[in-house]
């Protein structure tokens, strides 16, 4: 049963004379259990969508029901069921007071959603020992480390048992260990109690790593939906590189023959092949180039990563604005698909 | 009913963060202060009659309503720049996604200022009576009651306009402008009947200047005159407006 049903969702400006369109019109269908991730790049209206799912934007079309509450018509519902955790990097913060003590954050977090003190007291500790804060209760925030206050954040946000959390940028701004051990947390809320879960994220390896399906937004539209390997076999296929003694040439026209090989292309590492499912491919082409009387020196199997899929539908790289970004080519930049192949493609 | 359990929640949690760094209601009282100790006595060497009244001791009289006014007037105006920091913790967000009454979210926050700025007054008072202010009980009490009610107007209004500006860069020159051209036409340091009459006649737009000479009638024992319901009359008035413009920038569906 879908939590999130979202059609037409779009939010636009009025500044001076000219009109911003933010977000244009999005579709999107979260299940109830799911892990959903939304990606997008900087400015492709992903955070403003998110404002309006959780109520702190009104959207200017569209409209779209929040765990059975109708996000227009009854927002003060919708507040009731969801939990938000707010990203922690940018213009605001995570929400954490720097000189409350992490317990009276829980308490009044409790007390904000209208739980009894008793119940509410039950409930943080609960979490504290939940999200590995057991013993930091009476600290104050400001002492906490980076990835113990985006813990507090998170549960924060859980603090009312929610059916779906929102969380903006979990793990943004944490070292990778943090971040895998968020992970855990984040996938641990979803078997432990069921709760739906929607984020987004800047970390393509953070969306294959934890999410069952994946939304892309783009320009302020929803350009793709499905689970990340969905996505990959849809936009890419699968590289093949492979090395071939014998005349270039002739290799080239044999493998181009090969009813799996839907591209071919030159490369400096020999020739590059786009195949549906590399894995069956291989065995296939071995044989005829052994048939032909070639043999193969060298070959190699790559699958498309998600930031292949993104480039492809949205024609620009996720990396790009990701905050690891070195600016140099990436480890695994060779192994990517050909890239104007897979545009010419779409 | 639920907006008075939303606000006093909002309420105790200010209190409880704000006795975290007491030192902060001191250092609001400085200026104030400053002025008392190092201002007031200048007032008593004044020839008599200068300001009004027939003894030395009116001078007190005469200055620490000004002080009040002083006190109630910054310390109500300069509340947004907390607000401003709370929005960029991300903890103005983290309430309005819950179920809480946004407006509770203001009024939590103006009643805790309220309740600092009548201690700070009756502190203020206190160190004025040391130094020789001699005035009713009930005038006291009249003129805290001013400052309360003038404090939640401009405690609301300041939260709002922050809140919108969202940048300290923007909002601290924005007061100043405001605030010490009102403090300076309400005749806070002398009375504005000293002044040329164009500059008599522009103090009159200040609605401190009422409220003043209602608190300084009430010193001088004088509660039942026109004087006193002018200042009551503009204390209200400018409440309710700034509570009105005040709420509006909380209560918006978007901020």
């Amino acid at each position: 049963m879908p939590i999130i049903e979202a059609t037409g969702l779009a939010r636009t400006y009025q500044s001076r004379k000219r009109v911003v369109h933010a977000v244009r019109g999005v579709d999107l269908t979260v299940d109830e259990g799911e892990i959903v991730g939304f990606l997008g790049p900087n400015g492709a209206g992903k955070t403003t969508t998110l404002r309006m799912l959780t109520t702190l934007l009104r959207p200017t079309a569209g409209h779209a029901t929040v765990a059975g509450a109708d996000l227009v018509r009854d927002p003060v519902a919708v507040r009731r069921r969801i939990g938000f955790v707010p990203q922690a990097i940018g213009q605001t913060m995570g929400g954490t007071d720097n000189q409350a003590k992490v317990i009276e954050e829980l308490h009044d977090q409790a007390a904000l959603y209208r739980i009894g003190k008793a119940d509410g007291a039950r409930r943080a500790k609960a979490l504290l020992s939940q999200l590995d804060l057991g013993g930091l209760g009476d600290r104050l925030v400001k002492t906490l480390s980076g990835g113990q206050r985006r813990r507090l954040e998170i549960a924060l946000g859980l603090v009312h048992e929610p059916p779906i959390v929102f969380l903006d940028e979990p793990t943004t701004g944490l070292d990778p260990q943090s971040r895998s051990n968020l992970w855990d947390h984040i996938r641990r809320l979803r078997s432990d109690l069921g709760t739906t879960v929607f984020l987004t994220t800047h970390y393509l390896e953070e969306a294959d790593a934890l999410c069952d399906r994946v939304i892309i937004i783009d320009n302020g539209v929803t350009v793709a939906a499905g689970t990340p390997d969905e996505l990959k076999r849809h936009v890419s296929g699968d590289v093949v590189t492979l090395k071939v003694s014998g005349p270039a040439d002739r290799a080239r026209q044999l493998l181009a023959a090969q009813p799996i090989v839907r591209d071919v292309a030159e490369s400096d590492e020999g020739l590059r092949l786009t195949v549906e499912h590399g894995e069956e491919a291989l065995p296939a082409l071995l044989r005829a180039v052994d048939g032909a009387g070639m043999t193969i020196s060298s070959i190699s199997l790559s699958r498309p990563t998600l930031d292949d899929v993104f480039l492809t539908l949205t024609g620009r790289s996720l990396r790009d604005d990701s905050p690891s970004s070195t600016g140099k080519p990436t480890a695994d930049a060779t192994q990517q698909p050909d890239l104007a192949a897979a545009a010419s493609r779409k | 009913m639920t907006f008075i359990h939303d606000t006093l929640l909002v309420f105790r949690r200010q209190v409880r963060l704000l006795l975290r760094e007491p030192a902060f209601i001191v250092i609001a009282m400085i200026q104030p202060l400053l002025f008392l100790v190092l201002f007031g006595p200048l007032l008593t060497r004044l020839p008599i009659g200068t300001l009004g009244g027939r003894t030395t001791g009116d001078a007190w009289r005469f200055f620490v309503p000004g002080l009040l006014i002083q006190l109630g007037l910054f310390g109500s105006t300069f509340v947004g720049f907390a607000i401003i920091s709370d929005w960029r913790a991300g903890v103005i967000e983290r309430f309005r996604v819950t179920p809480v009454s946004r407006l509770a979210i203001l009024s939590g926050r103006v009643l805790r200022d309220v309740c600092t700025l009548v201690l700070q007054a009756v502190l203020l008072v206190l160190v004025g009576v040391a130094f020789g202010l001699r005035a009713p009980l009930a005038a006291i009490l009249v003129s805290l009651g001013f400052i309360a009610v003038v404090a939640i107007g401009l405690a609301s209004v300041s939260y709002s306009v922050a809140l919108l500006l969202k940048s300290e860069d923007a909002f601290a020159p924005l007061i100043n402008t405001v605030v010490v051209p009102l403090m300076l036409l309400s005749g806070i340091m002398l009375p504005m009947s000293l002044g040329p009459g164009w500059l008599q006649g522009i103090s009159r737009i200040s609605p401190f200047r009422y409220i003043i000479d209602a608190m300084r009638s009430a010193y001088a024992g004088h509660y039942w005159n026109s004087l006193m319901a002018e200042g009551v009359a503009v204390a209200i008035g400018l409440a309710i407006a700034c509570l009105f413009l005040g709420s509006r920038a909380f209560l918006k569906e978007n901020a």
